[in-house]
């Protein structure tokens, strides 16, 4: 399966390609274009230029097959407020050509959770059972392809972490799963992944080739007075950029240019004496962070 | 797509309908209360009009046409006034609502030419009000024309300036004159008001965009969203008949099947106007002010419910031929009042036909198969 | 740190609507200047902890100051004496940047000299002098974060409310968004944030983390650590929002 495509505007020209099975990450801040790129995908917008290809359908011409093909649940989708669980699911089974009780067995596991409350008006749902109840409907006509639209914007991290094992089992049944996410940190959940930022790629590959593509390396710095530190970090000759990442400061350097040693004692030389400093691996989000300034330049 | 598809979408859209009762329960309401509120409380009816005269007393052709003004059950005199500039006064005073004012020599001039002056001045503060009365009076007045022609063996083709002949409505009944306009009213209101909030509801919650993914046609998809609001609106048309009919006695003197047609191409080219809405707009909101303000107010402007279309500046007038709810309304008096037959009803229906058509057909080709 | 003036002192908060308590008794202390953070599951009481502190909702019972002023008497004076800003951006996107600051900075009843002071001042200090002409929904959401922020201290409140400030922002400009947060935290204001990314956790002074109704947990991000031994405060929030047991 392959899709590539480009256009101007929100997107500007866009190429990736996402294989058979995976579960392919589509990562970026808000306004990156990703709702864009799906709508895209699941025909409901023409692009301005390019083409795209889904399961070898053209997105233009083949529409209406591509609809049969594949599943969708938009950013902001909730359901109707005012039908029960099983009234939802009823009447998208039926929109999309089947009835739930043939489809009882692709969608068991998630709605077995929530079968208990199937009589429940969909608005009194919490959070998590709506987004879970919202897969169900996405999933209902078996479709090969799943689209996620940002399904975990807004859900605490609970949810999203189940949310995510629940993605894990979807692919293990076969289906092709594209998900949005502005969540870095879900990024390593994903088979591959395309980083989006202002309508453009700026990276793409598995989790484990982006970081590999990182060109710096990484110090996590920790030390008193955090805040200071930060910026005084940032004066020190080599360091590419300094960001705090959780309870450490993540300081990009050049290898070429300085070291740990060097950097520790020019700390040390600014009133940080008791600092320390861990090699580490990048993470997707420095790898973003590396990318977007990248881009930015060009 | 299948029956079974387009089936469950409209029981969706039931469903939708009958778990928002405040809703159902003010689309009930709402041809009830209006009728009521026509009926009763700004009610144009009017009864025993006074009326002033103005003229020779001592000519028998006056006193004989006012003898007959007089004996009039809806009418009443206010007196004799001595010049016609005592006509304002009466009327700021409000003692008179009409003025019936007879020409020099009246008598004389009516049986020798055939040709008298008499002058039907109503109150135009209240328009609508004084539109019934001149027209009844004058009605009066040719009756008794008519009467006096005959008593002189047809002598001489008389004229008395003869004004409209109110024959459809003797008892001068108001209801006659806006139980079509609040038929036009509310089921415009509920086919566009109601599909397009039903369908920009949709949009902002997201799930039109997984029914535009789904197999389903987007042409079935908005012709199952439509036809709980026809459902509706055919309930409504059938209340709104009953009581016309049996609380504010409006007969209903035309083909019943012919009024449905009518109808049914109204109800229509309504859904149409509210599909084009919800395709401009975002919100809810929105949706609802445009219906509002874009539709009703004008319909109920322009469908002469309120103030007689003739009365309007000729491009004003123009302007009312466009809305759909004019001709409607026009139907709907023809038929149920007047009791006209298909034939003198063609020009009227086929116009609506057409803007049916075309808002249809506009409706259709907007909504298409994607977004924006 | 507990020798320091208390911004917000909360006693036995409950807020019930009808059966359904949302929030269960609950104490805590947020001191000046700091950064407290407040974490919940979705439907944990958050939200309407949060309402009342604000002085926009009366709790069912409890005591409580926020800002020196009485939760149940000197509602007014609270709304007078906090900033807020909320996930949704809240300027008026049809208004320009600078008639934003002006209306806000009416609205909070600063005289004109006032005004025209303030908004120089924040316009240089957010980089913005160029932009502020152009209408507030046309800029990027980065910088339509940090205006609102910066509009949210206009009259400079002694505690600013943040909800979930940085959602759907990329990780730079959510960093640096952080770093406002810090440059404002040293002049002593104090800040109450809560968040749906982690690490931001880690940021903050002190993290409450709420479960059905009640806080579960309160304490630095590296006590909490220690005490559920866990490597990230994701981890902790995990263990600690994973018990909850009621729906939203």
């Amino acid at each position: 399966m392959s899709k590539s495509y480009r256009q101007v505007h929100a997107i500007k020209g866009i190429s990736l390609d996402v294989g058979k099975g995976e579960i392919f990450g589509l990562i970026g801040p808000d306004g990156a274009g990703k709702t864009t790129l799906f709508r895209i995908m699941t025909t409901l917008m023409l692009a301005d230029s390019g083409y795209g290809r889904i399961c070898g359908l053209d997105i233009v011409k083949d529409y209406f097959k591509i609809r049969r093909l594949i599943g969708y649940m938009p950013g902001r989708f909730s359901l109707y407020q005012d039908l029960s669980v099983k009234e939802n699911l009823d009447f998208f089974a039926t929109m999309f050509g089947t009835t739930l009780r043939e489809s009882y067995g692709t969608i068991k596991e998630i709605y077995s959770q929530i079968e208990p409350f199937r009589d429940r008006r969909a608005g009194k749902l919490s959070g998590g059972m709506k987004q879970k109840l919202a897969l169900c409907c996405a999933l209902v006509h078996k479709p090969s392809v799943l689209f996620l639209d940002e399904p975990t914007t807004g859900v605490d991290a609970v949810s999203r972490k189940d949310f995510w094992t629940m993605l894990g089992r979807i692919r293990q049944s076969g289906v092709t799963v594209f998900v949005s996410t502005p969540y870095m940190d879900e990024a390593s959940l994903c088979d591959r992944l395309a980083l989006i930022k202002d309508g453009e790629i700026i990276g793409t590959g598995t989790p484990e080739q982006i970081i590999r593509q990182y060109p710096y390396r990484i110090l996590a710095v920790k030390g008193r007075n955090m805040y200071p530190l930060l910026k005084a970090l940032r004066m020190i000759e080599g360091v590419e950029s300094c960001f705090s990442f959780g309870d450490a400061h993540h300081l990009a350097y050049r290898p070429d240019r300085t070291c740990r040693q060097t950097i520790l004692a020019e700390a040390a030389g600014m009133g940080f004496p008791d600092c320390t400093a861990k090699e580490i691996a990048p993470g997707i989000e420095d790898c973003f962070m590396q990318l977007s300034k990248k881009w930015g330049k060009n | 797509m299948t029956m079974k598809e387009f089936l469950a979408s409209i029981k969706k859209e039931f469903l939708h309908i009958f778990r928002d009762r405040r809703t159902i329960l003010i689309v009930m309401i709402m041809p009830v209360v209006q009728i009521i509120l026509f009926g009763f409380a700004v009610s144009t009816e009017v009864t025993r009009a006074r009326i002033a005269f103005c003229g020779d007393i001592s000519d028998p052709v006056v006193r004989r046409t006012i003898d007959r003004i007089e004996s009039n059950r809806y009418l009443e005199s206010a007196g004799m006034l001595q010049s016609p500039s005592g006509i304002t006064e009466m009327f700021r005073r409000n003692k008179a609502d009409a003025a019936v004012c007879f020409g020099r020599n009246f008598g004389e001039e009516y049986l020798s030419s055939g040709n008298a002056a008499i002058k039907i001045i109503g109150d135009g503060s209240d328009p609508n009000t004084a539109r019934i009365i001149t027209s009844y009076v004058s009605g009066v007045i040719q009756q008794e024309q008519q009467d006096i022609s005959i008593s002189m063996e047809g002598e001489r083709k008389s004229s008395m300036n003869p004004v409209v002949h109110l024959m459809y409505n003797p008892a001068m009944k108001s209801s006659y004159n806006f139980v079509p306009g609040v038929m036009g009213l509310i089921l415009m209101l509920i086919c566009s008001m109601m599909t397009a909030v039903s369908i920009v509801r949709e949009k902002e919650t997201g799930t039109l965009e997984l029914l535009l993914v789904s197999p389903v046609k987007p042409l079935w998809v908005i012709l199952s969203k439509l036809m709980p609001y026809l459902a509706l609106s055919a309930v409504n048309f059938i209340s709104i008949l009953l009581l016309a009919h049996y609380v504010m006695e409006v007969p209903v003197n035309g083909s019943i099947a012919l009024l449905s047609l009518s109808a049914l191409v109204f109800v229509v080219a309504s859904l149409a106007i509210g599909i084009l809405v919800s395709v401009i707009s975002s919100s809810q909101k929105t949706a609802m002010l445009i219906c509002g303000m874009g539709l009703t107010m004008p319909t109920m402007i322009f469908s002469g419910i309120i103030f007689p279309c003739e009365s309007m500046p000729e491009v004003l007038q123009w302007f009312s031929d466009i809305i759909p709810a004019k001709w409607f309304i026009i139907l709907v008096k023809k038929i149920m009042i007047q009791g006209d037959g298909f034939a003198s009803v063609i020009k009227e229906l086929s116009i609506l036909a057409g803007m049916a058509g075309v808002l249809l057909s506009a409706s259709i080709f907007s909504f298409r198969t994607r977004l924006q | 740190m507990g020798k320091e003036l208390n911004v917000i002192e909360i006693r036995n908060l409950t807020k019930k609507f009808g059966d359904f308590t949302a929030v269960d008794n609950i104490s805590f202390d947020v001191h000046r200047g700091e950064i407290f953070g407040f974490l919940g599951a979705n439907g944990a009481g958050k939200t309407t902890a949060m309402r009342i502190l604000c002085g926009l909702s009366r709790p069912t019972a409890g005591t409580g100051t926020v800002a020196g002023y009485d939760i149940w008497k000197e509602q007014e004076k609270i709304k007078r004496h906090i900033g807020y800003m909320s996930q949704k951006f809240s300027l008026y996107p049809d208004l320009t940047v600078k008639e934003n600051i002006r209306l806000f900075g009416g609205i909070y009843g600063l005289d004109d000299r006032e005004i025209n002071g303030k908004t120089s001042k924040m316009l240089s200090m957010l980089g913005m002098v160029q932009e502020k002409d152009k209408f507030a929904g046309e800029l990027p959401l980065g910088w339509k974060q940090k205006l609102s922020f910066c509009i949210a201290l206009i009259h400079e409140p002694r505690i600013i409310f943040l909800d979930e400030p940085t959602g759907g922002v990329d990780p730079e400009t959510r960093r640096r968004f952080w770093e406002l947060i810090y440059d404002t935290a040293e002049k002593g204001t104090t800040i109450f944030v809560t968040t749906h990314y982690m690490d931001e956790a880690e940021y903050c002074d002190r993290v409450s983390i709420m479960v059905d109704g009640r806080i579960a947990a309160l304490d630095t991000p590296e006590k909490l650590k220690c005490r559920f031994t866990a490597e990230t405060m994701d981890d902790v929030f995990r263990t600690v929002a994973g018990k909850a047991e009621r729906e939203e």
